[in-house]
């Protein structure tokens, strides 16, 4: 009988089965086409065809001034959106998590921008961004601080902040909600022992919840900024990279490269480079979270 | 110890309000507009008041943009197909990951998770070369076939953990007193982890309808198939932007996930926050 028990869970090729047809669906959709992708960085496909190519657009892509802006900027935009999220995140968790009347409703009022289609929130950031006619610009020329229209996404700078605050307006409900819930994990004898001992409610944050919810800022750092580096609609829809190519991060520069220009192989290169940055980030994640998992069995 | 003066009070609720305005603003702002007479929105500096508001826009959309409402259609229909493939694939690898110990288990459930850090953008080429060979550019397809990779991962993580909610000692008993596999599945796997699938399914249906934007802009160029998403940048390109016509479309195609979100927030947010959070 025992033996019959055990085999319930050991017969490895039932196992093998049930997740073949999802093993098969992400080696052909997923694994192979990065394959794809690192031989095609080594040839110049396009819609007519291809040949071997050798390290050719390699050599061009990092001897071409344009693409190493790209990339200074690519992680300009990533660590300013990252810390964003991570602050505004922090302190809306903060807020959220105090034991006040309407904090359930809150907590749902927070989350909209991360369930909406990214491409139609950004119609709202369209509308909002307006020279004329929406009304940041209008604050501004009603209080002053504009002399006239503004087209926040026309000019290089004002764009290059403006499609960070989009971004960040898009991340950051998550990261608060992810923080709320480290925050609610905390015990809470851990603050009534504080509290006892006279500590103040800012001494309890510093002291208590802050070391707490540590792995969890981590985690949400890493994880955020994997998704700020591959954040493409937001620039896509709000400038296509531009004016002058001022927003143009290496996702962007990817896409326009493969599917504007058909340059399948000058894509693939830019590609391979972002891959190679995702499995670093990947890594340092999966490294993390092993590390995090064996400290929480070792308690 | 959490009873808070009435200075800290104001204070917090002000920080709750400013936060707020932070998060919702284009949605109000996004409403207000869809309300406003075309000529109120076309006032420079922004005007804040307008006396004859009404839903005019919302009757009026489906004129300017005559094919909108088979874009709506398009994205229902685009996120069903996704959501329900996505479950069939899923279900079985879900299970498998919390019944069985195997070799390689652990790897390849991390293997998922890094799947889940690469952006479609880094294998749109080979995938757009790929479904143009079986010549599936410009349809349906060529929107569900990536949508549904992209959404096994978290799906396989989510489900996984509801089937280790349900006791394991009902199926070994059942097992013990000779029931089939499939006898199992049907009458104690399948009654039991009813509510999981409803919610990882939600969660696939409304993943499904938020990424469709690229693959749409990417592998279609046919009207009749687009979702709504892409649909919706049809109100620009006339002589000028109907803004308040294209607000009120953006809303009514937002509401549905919207609707199914707040609804399900509870079991999503729970799900999706145990693996970070606790493990």
């Amino acid at each position: 009988m025992n033996k019959k028990l055990k085999s319930y869970t050991t017969q490895t090729y039932i196992a093998y089965a049930l997740i073949a047809p999802a093993a098969l669906y992400i080696i052909l959709i997923v694994a192979w086409p990065l394959l794809e992708t690192i031989r095609l960085s080594f040839t110049n496909s396009s819609l007519a065809g291809e040949d071997y190519v050798g390290l050719e657009n390699y050599q061009k892509m990092f001897s071409s001034k344009k693409f190493n802006g790209i990339v200074t900027r690519t992680f300009v935009w990533m660590f300013f959106s990252v810390s964003l999220k991570l602050i505004i995140g922090l302190i809306g968790a903060v807020l959220l998590n105090a034991n006040l009347k309407g904090r359930s409703i809150f907590r749902v009022l927070v989350m909209p921008p991360w369930v909406v289609p990214i491409a139609i929130g950004m119609l709202g950031w369209l509308w909002l961004y307006n020279g004329y006619f929406g009304i940041i610009a209008g604050v501004g020329m009603r209080t002053g601080i504009l002399d006239g229209p503004f087209g926040f996404l026309a000019y290089k700078q004002s764009a290059f902040i403006s499609t960070i605050i989009a971004d960040v307006w898009v991340g950051t409900p998550m990261v608060t909600v992810f923080f709320l819930a480290a925050m609610q994990g905390v015990p809470r004898d851990l603050y009534e022992a504080a509290y006892c001992d006279g500590a103040s409610r800012w001494d309890r944050f510093f002291k208590i919840t802050l070391p707490q919810i540590t792995p969890v800022i981590i985690t949400m750092s890493l994880l955020s900024a994997i998704w700020t580096f591959n954040s493409f609609e937001i620039i896509w829809i709000l400038t296509e990279g531009g004016p002058r190519g001022s927003t143009t991060t290496l996702i962007i520069d990817t896409y326009k490269q493969a599917l504007g220009n058909y340059k399948f192989g000058r894509g693939a290169a830019r590609a391979v480079v972002v891959m190679i940055l995702l499995m670093l980030f990947a890594g340092f994640y999966l490294a993390l979270l092993a590390r995090i998992n064996k400290k929480i069995s070792h308690e | 110890m959490n009873k808070y003066n009435p200075f800290e009070k104001i204070l917090i609720y002000f920080g709750i309000f400013v936060f707020m305005t932070f998060i919702l603003l284009p949605f109000i702002e996004m409403f207000y507009a869809s309300l406003r007479p075309l000529d109120h929105l076309f006032r420079s500096p922004y005007q804040f008041y307008s006396d004859d508001l009404s839903f005019w826009a919302y009757q009026e959309m489906w004129n300017t943009v005559p094919m909108l409402g088979r874009y709506i259609f398009n994205s229902f229909f685009l996120a069903s197909c996704v959501a329900i493939l996505t479950l069939i694939f899923v279900i079985p690898a879900a299970y498998a990951y919390a019944r069985f110990k195997f070799p390689a288990k652990n790897t390849s459930l991390y293997i998922l998770l890094a799947i889940n850090m690469f952006s479609g953008a880094v294998i749109l080429i080979p995938l757009y070369k790929l479904l143009r060979t079986l010549g599936l550019l410009n349809s349906y397809q060529s929107m569900i076939i990536p949508g549904v990779a992209f959404l096994i991962p978290t799906a396989i993580w989510l489900l996984k953990s509801y089937f280790e909610k349900i006791p394991i000692d009902l199926e070994e008993a059942a097992f013990v007193d000779g029931a089939s596999r499939v006898q199992i599945l049907r009458h104690i796997i399948a009654p039991l982890s009813t509510p999981g699938l409803v919610v990882v399914g939600i969660y696939a249906f409304i993943g499904a309808y938020a990424q469709q934007f690229l693959f749409a802009i990417t592998f279609n160029q046919k009207k009749e198939y687009m979702p709504i998403p892409t649909g919706l940048y049809e109100f620009i390109g006339y002589q000028s932007v109907k803004w308040n016509e294209m607000m009120a479309a953006a809303l009514v195609g937002m509401l549905p996930v919207l609707l199914l979100f707040v609804f399900l927030q509870k079991y999503i947010v729970e799900g999706l926050t145990a693996g970070a959070v606790k493990n």
